[in-house]
C-alpha cells in the first residue's frame, strides 16, 4: 500500500503540497466571499443612492417631515415619518415580545421537564418557519377585524396590528437566544442559590436572569433587528399611509414598506428611484448598528463565561 | 416559608402563561389557515392554471415557479455555504481575517430581506443584465440564504470528533484527504439538514423577489430561467392585497397560504426528522 501511495505521488502531474495549497486557497475564497457580499451590498446601496443627493438636500432628507415624491407641485423627500413609524411599530412589538419571550425562555430552561422541552422547542421552530407573508395575511383577515371591533376603528390595519404581528415574528429569535443564554449560566450559580435556601423561582429571577442578562439583551436586540427589517407583514397590515403617524391606532408606513410599495411603480434611474435606495441605505445602517451592538454584547458575554 | 412557596407557585404560573401565549399564537395561525384553506384544496387547485382574472382555477404556475426559484437558490447557496463552512471549521486559524469573515456572516443574516431585494435589482437585474427573471430572483435568495447555510454547515462539521481528523492525518493523509474521507461523509447529512431549513425559509420569502422576477399573473409555465415567474408567497400577497375583487378571491388566498405552509413544513419536518435520527445514531 505504501508503495502504491508513493507511486501515485510520482505519477500525479501536480505535487501533493501544491494541490493542498490550491484546495486551501479554494476554500479561503469561499470563506472570504461573505465579506465581499456584505461590502458589496453596502457599496451598491451607497453608489445607487448617491445621485439622489444631487437634487435632494441631505438635511431635508434626514429631517424632513413629509415624504411625497410624486407631488405635482414640489416633490419632497423627508424620511422622518417613516423613521417614526418604524420606531413605533418596532417598540410596540418589543413591549409585547420581550416579556413573553424571556418568560418562555425561563420556563423552558428552568421549569419545564426535559420531555416538555423536547416537544416545545420544535413547535417554536415551526413558528419561526411561518413565512412573513402568511403572518401579514392573517393580520388582514384575523387581527385586523378584531382590532376594528375592540377599538371601533374603520379597519384594523394600523400600527397596533403591525406590532402584534411583528411580536409574533420576533418571538422565536428572542426565545431561542435567551434560552441559550440562560442555559449557559454555570450550574454552580444555580446550586449555590438553592443551597442557600432560595426557591427555584427566586433562583430564576434573582440569580439566573441577572447572570444571563447580557445574552438576553442581545437576544432582544436581534429580535428588534428582525422587526425593523421585516417587510411583508408591515406592508400588508399597517395601512401604509405615507403621513406622519398620529397614534398607535392610525395607519403607518415604515421604511421597508415604503420601498416595497414605491419601487414597483417608479421608473429606473430617476431621483425617486435613487431616493428609495437611500431609504434602503438608512435601513441597512440601522439594522447593521443594532446587530453589531447585539453581536458585541454576545461576544463579551461569551468571554466572561469561559 | 409559606409565602415563598406561594410566590414560586404564582411565578411559575406566570411563566406558563407566557409559553401558553406563544403556543396559542401558533395554534391560532395554523387553525385559521387549515380550517379555511382546506376546503379550497383540490386536485384542480393544485394542478390548474388561474382563470378568469385569477378568481377561479388553480395555482399550478405559482407552485412550479417557487420550485424553480428554490432550485436556483440551492445551486448558489449550498456549494458556497458548505465551502465557506469548511474553510472556517477546517482551515481557518484564529486571526483578524477569520474574525472579519465571522462578523460579516452574522451581519449578513441580519440584513433585511428588502435590502437583499434592492441589491438584487442593481446587481442581477441591471448590472448583470439578467433582467427580472427566475435567475435574478433565485440568485438574490441564494445570497440571502448564504449565512444560514454557512452557520448550519459549520455546526455539522463541529460535531465530527477531532479524533477522526487526527486518525487520518496520523496515517499520512494530507489535510484535504482527511477532510474528504474522514470528515465530510459524517458531516454532510447534518449540513444538508441545516441547508434544507434555510431553503424552506427562502421559499417563503416575498420581499427579495418582489422586484427581481416575480410576476402578477402569467398564464403559462416559465420556459426558461430568464422568464418571469409566479411564486406562492407573491401570489398570496397579490391575492390578499392587490386583487380587484379581494373578498371574492379570499378562499384562493387561504388555499395558497395553506399550500405554502404545508410545503415549508414538509421541508422542515424532513430536516428536523433527519437531525433527530442522526443524533440518535451518534449517541448509540
Amino acid at each position: 500500500m505504501q508503495i502504491s501511495m508513493v507511486n501515485r505521488k510520482r505519477n500525479s502531474w501536480i505535487s501533493n503540497s501544491v494541490k493542498e495549497k490550491l484546495i486551501h486557497g479554494f476554500f479561503f475564497i469561499n470563506g472570504i466571499i461573505s465579506v465581499f457580499v456584505l461590502i458589496g451590498i453596502f457599496a451598491l446601496l451607497v453608489f445607487t443612492s448617491f445621485p439622489a443627493f444631487s437634487e435632494i438636500n441631505m438635511k431635508e432628507f434626514l429631517f424632513g417631515l413629509e415624504w411625497n415624491p410624486t407631488s405635482y407641485v414640489k416633490e419632497v423627500y423627508g424620511i422622518v415619518p417613516m423613521l417614526v413609524s418604524t420606531l413605533m411599530v418596532t417598540l410596540g412589538a418589543l413591549i409585547m415580545a420581550i416579556p413573553l419571550g424571556v418568560g418562555t425562555a425561563a420556563y423552558l430552561s428552568d421549569v419545564a421537564r426535559p420531555s416538555t422541552r423536547e416537544i416545545a422547542k420544535p413547535i417554536i421552530e415551526i413558528l419561526a418557519g411561518i413565512p412573513s407573508v402568511v403572518i401579514g395575511f392573517l393580520g388582514i383577515v384575523l387581527v385586523g377585524p378584531i382590532i376594528a371591533k375592540i377599538f371601533g376603528t374603520h379597519n384594523g390595519l394600523n400600527a397596533l396590528n403591525g406590532s402584534i404581528l411583528l411580536a409574533v415574528m420576533a418571538l422565536p429569535t428572542i426565545i431561542s437566544i435567551s434560552e441559550d443564554a440562560l442555559n449557559n449560566v454555570p450550574n454552580s450559580y444555580n446550586q449555590a442559590s438553592l443551597a442557600l435556601g432560595a426557591t427555584k423561582w427566586q433562583t430564576v429571577i434573582k440569580v439566573k436572569i441577572p447572570a444571563a442578562l447580557s445574552g438576553i439583551i442581545a437576544a432582544c436586540m436581534l429580535g428588534m433587528g428582525r422587526a425593523i427589517g421585516e417587510t411583508m407583514t408591515v406592508l400588508m397590515a399597517t395601512g401604509c399611509a405615507p403621513a406622519m403617524p398620529e397614534s398607535i391606532l392610525g395607519p403607518v408606513r415604515t421604511l421597508t414598506s415604503s420601498i416595497a410599495i414605491e419601487l414597483g411603480e417608479v421608473a429606473y434611474n430617476t431621483t425617486h428611484y435613487y431616493a428609495l435606495f437611500a431609504l434602503g441605505l438608512v435601513l441597512f445602517i440601522i439594522t447593521f448598528l443594532v446587530n453589531m451592538t447585539s453581536d458585541i454584547i454576545l461576544h463579551k458575554y461569551e468571554k466572561v463565561n469561559r | 416559608m409559606k409565602n415563598r412557596k406561594a410566590e414560586e407557585f404564582i411565578g411559575f404560573i406566570i411563566l406558563r402563561i407566557c409559553i401558553g401565549f406563544v403556543l396559542l399564537a401558533l395554534l391560532i395561525i395554523l387553525f385559521d389557515i387549515v380550517k379555511k384553506g382546506l376546503g379550497v384544496i383540490s386536485w384542480e387547485f393544485l394542478t390548474a392554471m388561474p382563470r378568469n382574472g385569477m378568481t377561479e382555477g388553480g395555482i399550478f404556475p405559482a407552485i412550479v415557479g417557487t420550485f424553480f426559484v428554490t432550485v436556483i437558490t440551492a445551486i448558489l447557496s449550498i456549494p458556497l455555504g458548505m465551502g465557506c463552512a469548511i474553510y472556517l471549521n477546517e482551515y481557518a486559524r484564529k486571526g483578524k481575517i477569520t474574525r472579519l469573515i465571522r462578523m460579516s456572516i452574522r451581519n449578513l443574516s441580519g440584513v433585511p430581506s428588502i435590502v437583499y431585494g434592492l441589491f438584487g435589482v442593481v446587481l442581477f437585474v441591471q448590472l448583470m443584465r439578467l433582467d427580472t427573471s427566475i435567475l435574478s430572483a433565485g440568485l438574490t435568495l441564494g445570497l440571502m440564504t448564504l449565512p444560514w447555510t454557512i452557520t448550519a454547515s459549520e455546526e455539522a462539521l463541529k460535531n465530527v470528533p477531532q479524533s477522526y481528523r487526527d486518525g487520518a492525518l496520523a496515517v499520512g493523509a494530507t489535510k484535504w484527504q482527511a477532510i474528504r474521507t474522514n470528515v465530510l461523509p459524517y458531516a454532510i447529512p447534518g449540513m444538508l439538514t441545516g441547508t434544507i431549513l434555510g431553503l424552506s425559509r427562502a421559499a417563503g420569502e416575498t420581499a427579495p423577489i418582489l422586484f427581481t422576477g416575480a410576476a402578477f399573473y402569467i398564464p403559462f409555465l416559465p420556459k426558461s430561467l430568464s422568464d418571469q415567474f409566479m411564486a406562492l408567497p407573491y401570489h398570496l400577497y397579490i391575492m390578499a392585497t392587490q386583487h380587484h375583487a379581494i373578498e371574492k378571491v379570499r378562499p384562493i388566498a387561504y388555499g395558497t397560504a395553506l399550500v405554502l405552509i404545508v410545503l415549508i413544513f414538509c421541508m422542515n419536518f424532513f430536516a428536523i426528522l433527519a437531525r433527530y435520527k442522526l443524533r440518535k445514531v451518534k449517541v448509540e
